[in-house]
């Protein structure tokens, strides 16, 4: 089962830019969250904080605290661990390309030292129905390698990957952006038969997506100041219904229009 | 109706000349490239298939003036020699492109030993040859098969370490970060995805090394020394293909002669046979629709 995830006085910064702006935030567990804005606010950034990839960059930089659950995960744990209970699906699939769709998916347990077949077996199947890819691969599944498949099979490929270690969290950067309609409408499907059990962050440049997928939605910009810096910060956060149709913060508004972004 | 952007007749044959031109030198190229190599290996099947046969294989050379004899001793030193090169060479080099490419990247440490590797690259193999004779040949007071085996490894390193690290470099940063973000530790990601996916590279790179000190010669003159005898001790001084070539082809006699040629064929064809080889046994379990 999914946990919640508190966000207190998150900043973050590339060198000396500084990326985001003290974001204070409280994801339900179970559901499904979604993070809209326009480009370089900030909100990939965001999800990178909440499983500690944001610190794989070697000029990256953060301060504040974030909980899953009762774990404050920047001070209790190490980031290996993190990332072990916070899955994560990235903007472009990513397969294994030298693994089969099997291993790509057994990939996270088998690398934890984890050999039991017959277990192995079990959550494998289990992930890849759940990520509604079990009938198209089942016949192949040691047979084809990962980047064999097309781009939303591959997509939903990751998403298995991500489910078979069982995580509490999922988070997805832009799981969409580069499919087309037909698979992006399977992802979306997906996302919201895992909602309930998982709780997911899900990244959006698509509006439209974040108001079917999303229970509660997160509008990020980007402020000015004085001498050129910019920095995103979080406008509004409530529920996703809310957000489209009466939002209170006027730049929420521009962007749901489509005046601004 | 035809597009307003129609080439003009004299644009279109142009055209059609400048690709048939490029065609053209591609092909001539390739012939320039593939010529010499084929003509090498047909001079050494005409030069040496004859002096060929059983007792080349199976027997130590013969004193001068005997007929008969064979390279067995050197064709078994060569096979030890290069074994104990790769045991050498094949880790310290993979693991220094690992170091390159991953944990030491933009550090000056890493900056230093890429200088070195490169600068490694081109010392000349005799020069490698006497830096072993000082290092290990001196303080054993003897020349062996160890030393010979040292020289080779560390000729190999520089090129597997540079091979190893460009490879690495190639693997889409995304794959990284799909094994970090399944909680995957560091240096498990590197070993079991980064380095599995730029195998077949970091292969290649470690057979062109393989290739290249199958065929030294001057590295073993002050090491391995060579060997009239059978010797597969690496305290003893060891024979080896390419040495005993050496000798054979400046040495007066015909009879040597045909038998140098016959080793030289030989060489080849055991680098080809064991390039091949490593080939197959690596890319038996590639997957259909591998990237």
């Amino acid at each position: 089962m999914g946990v919640g995830i508190q966000v207190e006085h998150l900043n973050a910064w590339y060198g000396a830019n500084h990326t985001l702006m003290d974001i204070t935030l409280h994801i339900p567990a179970n559901e499904a969250t979604a993070l809209i804005g326009p480009s370089g606010c900030g909100k990939s950034t965001f999800v990178r904080c909440i499983n500690r990839m944001h610190e794989t960059n070697p000029i990256a930089r953060v301060t504040g605290t974030v909980r899953i659950g009762e774990l404050d995960i920047y001070a209790d744990v190490s980031p290996v661990e993190v990332r072990r209970r916070i899955g994560m699906v990235f903007q472009r699939p990513n397969p294994f390309p030298t693994m089969s769709i099997y291993d790509n998916v057994a990939s996270g347990l088998r690398l934890n030292g984890f050999r039991n077949r017959r277990v192995l077996d079990e959550v494998v199947e289990r992930s890849l129905i759940q990520a509604a890819l079990w009938d198209e691969v089942k016949d192949d599944l040691k047979k084809k390698s990962g980047a064999s498949l097309s781009g939303g099979q591959q997509q939903r490929l990751c998403i298995a990957r991500a489910l078979a270690v069982d995580p509490e969290v999922l988070l997805m950067d832009e799981p969409a952006s580069a499919l087309d309609p037909i698979a992006t409408g399977a992802i979306e499907d997906l996302i919201h038969s895992l909602k309930g059990r998982f709780t997911i962050v899900i990244v959006t440049h698509n509006m439209q997506q974040a108001a079917r997928v999303a229970d509660m939605t997160a509008f990020f910009s980007i402020s000015k100041g004085g001498e050129g810096e910019r920095w995103g910060e979080l406008v509004e956060y409530t529920t996703t219904e809310t957000i489209f149709t009466n939002p209170a913060d006027k730049r929420t508004e521009d962007y749901v229009t489509g005046r601004f972004g | 109706m035809p597009s307003r952007y129609q080439p003009s007749a004299l644009h279109r044959f142009r055209r059609i000349a400048a690709n048939q031109l490029a065609s053209a030198l591609a092909i001539a190229s390739t012939v320039i490239v593939v010529a010499p190599l084929v003509a090498i290996f047909a001079y050494l099947l005409f030069k040496g298939a004859s002096s060929l046969n059983l007792a080349f294989f199976t027997q130590t050379p013969k004193p001068v003036g005997e007929p008969g004899g064979g390279m067995a001793n050197a064709i078994v030193g060569s096979g030890i020699l290069l074994a104990l090169a790769s045991a050498i060479g094949v880790p310290i080099g993979i693991g220094g492109g690992i170091y390159l490419a991953e944990f030491g990247r933009g550090t000056r440490l890493a900056n230093f030993i890429r200088f070195t590797a490169d600068v490694l690259n081109g010392v000349p193999s005799i020069v490698m040859g006497i830096a072993i004779y000082a290092l290990v040949v001196l303080p054993q007071k003897h020349f062996s098969a160890f030393a010979g085996g040292v020289a080779l490894g560390i000729m190999m390193v520089p090129t597997i370490t540079r091979t190893t690290e460009e490879m690495l470099l190639m693997v889409p940063h995304s794959v990284r970060e799909a094994a970090l973000g399944l909680g995957v530790p560091n240096w498990r990601s590197v070993l079991s995805i980064t380095l599995k996916t730029a195998s077949p590279g970091v292969i290649t790179g470690c057979m062109l090394a393989f290739a290249r000190v199958a065929g030294e010669t001057a590295p073993l003159l002050f090491t391995a020394l060579g060997n009239e005898f059978w010797s597969t001790s690496l305290g003893e001084p060891i024979a080896a293909l390419p040495l005993q070539i050496y000798v054979y082809a400046i040495s007066p006699y015909n009879e040597w002669h045909r038998l140098a040629w016959a080793g030289a064929l030989v060489l080849i064809l055991l680098i080809v046979l064991s390039v091949a080889l490593v080939r197959y046994v690596t890319t038996r379990g590639v997957l259909k629709g591998t990237a």
